[in-house]
């Protein structure tokens, strides 16, 4: 593939980031979407709707994050010089809440009376529940019944916050089966309901719409690094499930050449295996849930079950605007395996007295991998995307303690 | 485009003033043998059109009926290929019923869509309806199909606007699929009156038959909705037949073919009453 002059400039007006992306929906849900994409285009060109969005930003979720040297654990590493970009510490606990606000606002431009959403390992959940509560609006959310199982007090949470649990038993009962559930009341519920993707895929507008509301973590990261060091980052690093984090993260720096930019995939027990969610490096470009990406699948293009440790990385496709970047070469995907993560988890939180959620703790199993070969001047940003609390029981099951 | 089966069979049909039925089964389902055999028995069951589902695991437009039937279908091997192997065999005897394969895009994204349109073809496949490609995303199969001479059926749906109309119809061919009710298959049934009314505005904008699916579980219905439309597709009824049958493994027994072409007749009656 040639290479682009500018990397920021999708999706073009078919909603496809070179072959990826797209609108592969029925056709029930093809006139909603065009409306949507008709409001999102006016939303974000109105000052009152942006101005409003910014409010909710600064006081409600706490934003900016602190972009916060990470000084024990460059210490551990001996190498790069480590920030965290500290997206844990918004309201709800995850950088889920920045693309909730854009889309609940979104949806009561258009009059939406109801909300649904899917979510994993629930912090996206947990987000709609929120803003769903704050603005009024009965919300019900997808959720896998093995995903329910593993992140109990995220369920809770979203139970104290009025949301609606409906639990998924079709397939693997994880995050693909509670999209393709959230689909099916969707196309439903055409006239009342507005549902919020947590993730930079599913069918045109929502993986632009979703990068946008996210691309505020890259925006103040830059500012927040040139003032603090008074340069861009060498390098930056996030985990991918779906890829909002990341995408949020990476956006603002695509066209920075100087700036590394590293992707993690969950390697689940290895990518050599049959159980991992790492749909770049094993899985080839299909099309699922409206849009065109790289997918886990069989040779039949049969879906298949991604394996995580986490709940939230354990989907078997990604979003299309990163399949295009991995093809253009310009963002490099690797992979952290169960494991891996989980010895990273342990070290963030005795080092840094920061209890990181699985997900980031893939990230920074690969910031481990590679700070202590860079030179001390490095700036190396890792993605603190989501706080630990949720984990802590999944966690100390896999270290066979026993907590009650 | 030449004259397809299923444009001879809704004239068949136009002539004698009667509307066709068209009966759904899952590739496969619950077993590749026993699943020949059903579609084998369709047409004397009194079905005029075959649409055959192609098993996927994520089949987003489906309600639990046509899921379970596809996850059989899935678990007993059904492929793509062993789809169109089907068909070829359906055809060694009949050469008349169309066949319609309906499912989502990636099985065929994966197959290669050149490779998949000539052995459908070679098969003996009639019309493709495929869920997820809606007109915005036709140059990947719908006009390499049509070139081809593979009827491209599209689904039009209660949010399918007049404006929108002329375009979903634009590169339909061989009937038009109305979907009475924005949900998933085998949910709420449609009520005759309204159906009239979305029949009657679709073929404003179209000389094509329109038939009419997504609901429609006893005879009784399909008489109603088949009264209104040229054709009443009946699909989750059928495969809840199938699975009502199976033994305590979930395999196939003596009732399962007698019991869904039963059924299918039973269907049929409505709709030729209608």
């Amino acid at each position: 593939m040639s290479k682009a002059n500018s990397y920021t400039t999708g999706p073009d007006e078919n909603g496809r980031f070179g072959i990826f992306g797209g609108r592969f929906v029925a056709e029930t849900l093809m006139p909603l979407i065009l409306d949507l994409e008709k409001a999102y285009g006016a939303a974000r060109q109105d000052p009152a709707f942006l101005d409003q969005l910014q409010d909710l930003q600064t006081h409600y979720v706490g934003r900016p994050s602190p972009l916060y040297f990470a000084e024990r654990l460059t210490e551990h590493y001996g190498g790069a010089k480590i920030y965290l970009k500290r997206d844990e510490l918004n309201h709800t606990g995850s950088h889920k809440i920045n693309n909730c606000l854009g889309q609940i606002l979104l949806a009561k431009r258009m009059g939406k009376r109801r909300i649904i959403a899917e979510t994993g390992a629930g912090q996206h959940g947990v987000a709609v529940a929120t803003v769903a509560a704050r603005f009024g609006l009965p919300c019900t959310v997808f959720m896998g019944a093995t995903d329910i199982e593993r992140q109990k007090p995220n369920v809770f949470r979203m139970k104290l916050l009025g949301a609606e649990i409906m639990p998924v038993t079709s397939g693997a009962g994880t995050l693909k089966d509670a999209m393709n559930e959230a689909l099916r009341d969707w196309v439903t519920n055409v006239d009342s309901t507005f549902y919020i993707i947590g993730t930079v895929a599913g069918p045109h507008p929502y993986p632009a719409m979703v990068r946008d509301f996210q691309s505020i973590i890259g925006q103040e990261t830059k500012q927040q690094m040139l003032e603090r060091e008074g340069r861009l980052p060498d390098t930056l690093c996030a985990c991918i499930g779906g890829g909002s984090n990341a995408m949020g993260l990476f956006y603002p720096f695509l066209d920075d050449e100087s700036v590394d930019i590293i992707g993690v995939e969950a390697g689940g027990h290895g990518i050599d295996t049959p159980e991992h969610a790492a749909s770049l490096a094993g899985g080839k470009p299909g099309v699922l849930h409206g849009n065109r990406t790289y997918l886990l699948q069989d040779d039949d293009g049969q879906i298949t079950e991604g394996h995580s440790i986490s709940a939230g990385l354990d989907y078997p496709g990604i979003g299309p605007e990163h399949a295009y970047l991995k093809d253009t070469g310009r963002v490099t995907y690797v992979s952290a395996t169960d494991q891996e993560a989980l010895d990273a988890f342990q070290l963030c939180t005795k080092l840094e007295g920061i209890i990181p959620a699985l997900e980031p703790s893939h990230a920074l199993s690969h910031v481990g991998k590679i700070a202590p070969d860079l030179p001390s001047d490095h700036l190396l940003v890792m993605n603190m995307c989501g706080r630990g609390d949720k984990d802590v029981f999944s966690v100390a099951e896999h270290l066979n303690v026993d907590i009650g | 485009m030449q004259q397809t089966r299923l444009d001879n069979t809704f004239k068949k049909l136009g002539e004698s003033n009667s509307k066709a039925f068209v009966a759904f089964v899952s590739a496969g389902d619950p077993d590749p043998v026993t699943s020949l055999k059903i579609m084998h028995g369709l047409p004397t069951a009194g079905a005029d059109i075959i649409e055959l589902g192609m098993p996927f695991t994520d089949p987003m437009a489906d309600g639990p009926s046509i899921q379970a039937s596809s996850q059989r279908a899935l678990k007993a091997g059904m492929t793509l290929k062993g789809t169109l192997d089907m068909v070829r065999q359906f055809r060694t005897d009949n050469d008349e019923t169309p066949i319609v394969l309906m499912g989502y895009y990636n099985p065929v994204y994966i197959y290669g869509v050149d490779a998949f349109i000539h052995d459908a073809k070679q098969a003996g496949v009639d019309g493709l309806i495929i869920v997820d490609l809606p007109p915005e995303e036709d140059e990947e199969l719908c006009i390499p199909a049509l070139n081809a001479g593979l009827n491209f059926i599209r689904l039009a749906t209660p949010t399918t606007d007049d404006a929108r109309l002329p375009e979903v119809l634009a590169k339909t061919s061989g009937f038009v699929y109305y979907v009475s009710i924005t949900g998933i298959t085998g949910s709420a049934s449609p009520e005759r009156n309204v159906v009239e009314e979305a029949v009657a505005r679709v073929k404003r904008h179209t000389d094509l038959p329109v038939a009419v699916g997504f609901g429609i579980r006893t005879a009784e219905q399909a008489e109603a909705i088949a009264s209104v439309a040229d054709g009443a597709v009946v699909g989750s009824a059928l495969v809840d037949v199938i699975a009502e049958s199976l033994d305590s493994h979930g395999g196939s027994s003596p009732e399962t073919v007698t019991e869904t072409l039963k059924k299918a007749q039973e269907l049929a009656d409505g709709v030729k009453r209608a």
